[in-house]
This record gives structure tokens, C-alpha cells and sequence, in this order.
């Protein structure tokens, strides 16, 4: 289990109405590492990533084809359940989207969701919370203040409080859609600090626009261009000696 | 520095910009006026309902039943009435007002079949009340049996006032981010529990009040009732939905220009009465926003 891939997909194809936006993606996601998506703007990476936890599918003009394996199981097969799939990966936006409700409540939303009422206590929700909240460094800050609604928290500390009310539902897989774009360069930091510290656990794969985070950032890169995947491998590897000229291009700066 | 007719090098005014700002004060004091008209007409009516209408209202007139042929007595029969037709619409015309916007904004594909369905609702809003009353006859009076009843008047309103409801609780749930919405569906919450637990909860001001606003609106119609369920004199009170009631609406057309001899205060306290019920309504939608929001914070 632990060498097999995370998310397998083979051949997949999505269209917006008559665009196509993923021409025939073929991509194995190391399981328990930090892969990162990269590329221009337009060139597919955040229609991919939100292909794994079917989020693309709000808009009926939206059309997938392909496999696309999670843990094994192909995600777009018929017996899947969307609620199911979405509690076992999670995802983190562009900009940081707490629920308007308290710290505590934000935390615990995904957890009562999905915890039956009877299997419910105050005594395990004290648990899940102070666990969630301690393994992204917000349980000192905030412990005295978990009635607070959480929409008052400064940037950065709405971003990792999105990123702890994951936790509780002990997902596989984290998206991140540019999880830092909307923060300054010093919470950047601590947040990435952050992605670092939790990876192990969780498969994590990372869509941005920085060339400096995906290198700070990932374990292995994935360089995406007009739908296509023009190159995937260890980031180091990537930076230093891309195989594709176009990688080589974007990555020095020359497009995009 | 000289300052030739082309050369302008410090920051002064030239003739243009003067021409910009004074083009501005104009327009300005128009929009100002313009505001200012608007109130002008609030205030000459309730101006003109109290100094006429105020000697007028008294214990007797609000507690008592009209008598001698409506040219003695109260309005009470006709205010209970009142209460009755916008009780009974609105507990129609708001659940259903509510879960078919609710629908149309969370839940309904983006294709042509709802597009007219959206269509068809601002035309209804813009339907006359008039043919609305006609259409209750129709419907409600004839065809369902209902006869001229509190319940079909009722339900005249509602249909009028339906299509208001069904736009103000789409627009209140739109005003919610969509980022939340994200947020709900990707921890695997359902549709319906991203409703409940968190665009209901962020929308409910807007929604109430838009509700509240078509209670009012019910409250003064006459038209959509006059044939339906509202008569002109009644001894009794309605003890039931398939009675008839009087209205206050109904009882201002009534003394206003259907009997003689009608004392002349007796109009406009009427008037003064009822439009006292439509701002104390309309008062009390605006505080509940105003806690409501409060609340709410992001």
C-alpha cells in the first residue's frame, strides 16, 4: 500500500461545453508526498485538481471522461457517493474561506457531518478539536476564544483553521488551489511551514503560480501546459534539469 | 514663472476644470431635490390623514362595529378582517414564496426550462391587481368552490404577492459568498445541509424581510379582494376561513364613495388606521433586519 500511488488517473479528458480543458491527462500522485501543479495561467491545473474531489461537476456543462483512481477505486464510477469522496479528500481555496460561524463550529462542521448523533459527545469533539487545532499551531492562539467567529481571524489564521477543520475527518488527500496567493509573504511562510509539517499523513497536491513555492514546497512537480502534462518529476530534478524545453521556458521565466 | 494661454505647468484651476466642478454641483443639487421630493408626498399624507382623519379616532371607532349605515360607529369588524386576509395569505403565500426560491437559487440547473420559470415570476409581479382579483373569481371562487370566502381572498393575495416573495428570498440567498457554499460541499456536507446550516442562517433577514414588505403590501390591496372574500358590511365577525370579512381597504372604498352622509373625518381615520397597521409592519421588518444582521458577520 504504501508504494502504491494515491490518485492514478489515465487518459482523462474534461470540456467545458465545447472547450476542452484537460486533453488526456495520464498522472500517478505519490502517496504521502507533496506534489505540486505548475504552470500558466489557463493551462488546466486547477480543473485537474478539482477533478479528484469531483467539485468541477457543480456546472452541468462540464463533461469528464477517463479514469481517474483514488485509493484504488475510480471515483467516477457509478456507485460512488460525492459525500463519501469529499469527506476522504479535502480541499483548501485561493482564499481562505471559513464558515461564518464560531472557531470551535468551523473546526467541527465536517466532523458532525459525518459523525452520527448518537456516536456524538462533547467529550470527543473537545478531542478532534483541540487535536485539529494543535497540529496547525492555532490551539495556544485561540483556545480562550473558540466562541469567536471565525471570519474575524486574521488571514493566516483563517487559512490554517481551513486547513484544520479538515483534519478531523481524517482525509487521504488534501487539495490546495494557490492556498497562500491571498496572504503576505511572511504568512506565507508559516503556512508552507505548515503544509511541510503535516505531509507524511496526508497526500498532498498544491496548485500554484510561484515557481519559488513549488520549489520550497513539493516533493515531486507537475508541469502543465494548454490541458497537457509537459513533465512530471522530483522537484529538484525539475528545476535543475528540466527534460522539456518548455518546461526549461516557463520555469526560467521566458512565457506564462 | 510666466503662465502662458497654453502653458499651465502648478496645479490651479483652468476654465475646464472649472467647468467640471461646476457641472457636478449641478447635478448634485438635482439628485438632492430629487431625494428630497420623494418625501415630500410621505409626509403631506400622513400630514393630511392626522389633521383630518385624528378627531375621528377614538376607543369606540377602533373597538366598535359600524352602525346607521356606516355613518356611526368603528371599524373594528374591518380591522380584525384585515388581519385575517394577511394571516391567512401569508401563511400560504410565505412557505411556498420561500422553498420555491429557495430551490430556483440553490438547487434548479442553469437551462431554459428555468430561465422561463424565472421569466414567468417578474411578469406575474407585474400583473395588475385587478386581473388578479378576476383570476381568484376564477379559480378560487368558482372553480375550487371556494365561494366568496376569507380563503379565497387569501389565496388571491397570495398569488399576488407570491412572486415578490419567491424574488426577495432568491435575492437574499445570492447575497451569501459562494466561497462558503465551496466550503460546506468540499468537507462533504449535502446540498441540503449547506442550506440549513449555512445559507439559510447567513439569508434569513433578507428573506423575512421581504415577507414582511408583501404583508404590507397585502394589508392595503383592494382590488384582489373585493370579489373574493371582503364585504361591504357585516354584523358579525368571521369565525372561520370560509366566512366572509371585512377589510380595511374595502371599509376606505366603502365610506369614501359607495354610502352618503358618511362623517368626513370617518375616511381618512380609516386611512390613518391602516396605514398605521402598514408602517408598524414595515417598522418591525426593519428592526428584525437590523438584529438579524448584526449578527451575521464576515
Amino acid at each position: 500500500m504504501a508504494n502504491q500511488a494515491s490518485i492514478e488517473t489515465r487518459d482523462v479528458r474534461l470540456w467545458y461545453g465545447e472547450f476542452q480543458a484537460l486533453k488526456g491527462i495520464d498522472l500517478d500522485v505519490s502517496r504521502g508526498r507533496i506534489t505540486g501543479l505548475i504552470g500558466p495561467s489557463g493551462c488546466g491545473k486547477t480543473t485537474l485538481l478539482r477533478c479528484f474531489n469531483r467539485i468541477n461537476e457543480r456546472y452541468d456543462y462540464v463533461r469528464t471522461e477517463g479514469s481517474l483512481i483514488i485509493d484504488g477505486h475510480n471515483i467516477y464510477a457509478p456507485d460512488v457517493d460525492l459525500i463519501e469522496l469529499r469527506k476522504r479528500v479535502g480541499m483548501v481555496f485561493q482564499r481562505p474561506n471559513p464558515l461564518p460561524i464560531s472557531i470551535r463550529d468551523n473546526v467541527l462542521y465536517g466532523y458532525r457531518l459525518h459523525t452520527p448523533k448518537a456516536e456524538r459527545s462533547r467529550g470527543a469533539e473537545d478531542e478532534a478539536l483541540e487535536s485539529a487545532l494543535k497540529s496547525v499551531q492555532l490551539w495556544d492562539i485561540l483556545k480562550d476564544r473558540l466562541g469567536d467567529r471565525a471570519t474575524r481571524l486574521q488571514l493566516e489564521q483563517q487559512q490554517k483553521l481551513c486547513i484544520a477543520r479538515l483534519l478531523p475527518l481524517k482525509p487521504s488527500i488534501i487539495l490546495m488551489d494557490e492556498p497562500c496567493s491571498a496572504l503576505d509573504p511572511d504568512a506565507t511562510a508559516k503556512v508552507e511551514e505548515l503544509i511541510r509539517q503535516i505531509a507524511g499523513e496526508f497526500t498532498i497536491l498544491i496548485v500554484t503560480h510561484n515557481m519559488a513555492q513549488a520549489r520550497r514546497v513539493s516533493d515531486e512537480c507537475v508541469f502543465m501546459l494548454i490541458g497537457e502534462i509537459v513533465e512530471h518529476g522530483r522537484t529538484e530534478d525539475l528545476f535543475i534539469a528540466p527534460k522539456d524545453q518548455r518546461t526549461a521556458d516557463y520555469i526560467e521565466g521566458r512565457f506564462g | 514663472m510666466s503662465r502662458g494661454e497654453t502653458e499651465h505647468t502648478d496645479f490651479s484651476a483652468t476654465p475646464m476644470t472649472e467647468a467640471s466642478h461646476s457641472r457636478q454641483k449641478i447635478a448634485r443639487a438635482f439628485l438632492g431635490i430629487a431625494t428630497a421630493l420623494l418625501l415630500l408626498p410621505l409626509f403631506a399624507i400622513i400630514g393630511l390623514l392626522v389633521t383630518h382623519g385624528m378627531s375621528a379616532i377614538t376607543a369606540e371607532f377602533l373597538l366598535e362595529a359600524p352602525t346607521a349605515g356606516m355613518t356611526a360607529g368603528g371599524i373594528y369588524p374591518a380591522i380584525i378582517g384585515t388581519l385575517w386576509l394577511i394571516g391567512v395569505s401569508l401563511a400560504v403565500a410565505a412557505p411556498i414564496g420561500i422553498m420555491a426560491g429557495i430551490y430556483l437559487n440553490e438547487y434548479a440547473p442553469e437551462n431554459w426550462v428555468t430561465r422561463m420559470i424565472n421569466l414567468a415570476i417578474v411578469n406575474l409581479a407585474g400583473v395588475p391587481s385587478i386581473v388578479h382579483a378576476l383570476f381568484g373569481v376564477g379559480a378560487f371562487v368558482l372553480f375550487l368552490g371556494l365561494g366568496t370566502s376569507i380563503l379565497s381572498a387569501s389565496l388571491t393575495l397570495a398569488v399576488m404577492t407570491l412572486p415578490v416573495i419567491i424574488a426577495s428570498t432568491k435575492e437574499a440567498l445570492a447575497s451569501v459568498p459562494v466561497a462558503f457554499r465551496h466550503a460546506s460541499w468540499t468537507l462533504g456536507a449535502s446540498r441540503w445541509q449547506t442550506i440549513w446550516h449555512i445559507v439559510l442562517p447567513n439569508s434569513v433577514s433578507g428573506i423575512l424581510t421581504g415577507v414582511i414588505l408583501q404583508v404590507s403590501r397585502a394589508a392595503g390591496e383592494t382590488a384582489p379582494i373585493m370579489f373574493t372574500g371582503a364585504a361591504f358590511y357585516l354584523p358579525f365577525l368571521p369565525q372561520s376561513v370560509q366566512d366572509q370579512c371585512m377589510a380595511l381597504s374595502m371599509h376606505l372604498f366603502t365610506v369614501s364613495t359607495q354610502v352618503p352622509n358618511v362623517p368626513e373625518a370617518f375616511p381618512y381615520a380609516t386611512a390613518l388606521v391602516l396605514l398605521t397597521l402598514v408602517v408598524t409592519f414595515n417598522f418591525f421588518s426593519i428592526g428584525l433586519r437590523t438584529y438579524l444582521r448584526a449578527r451575521r458577520k464576515w
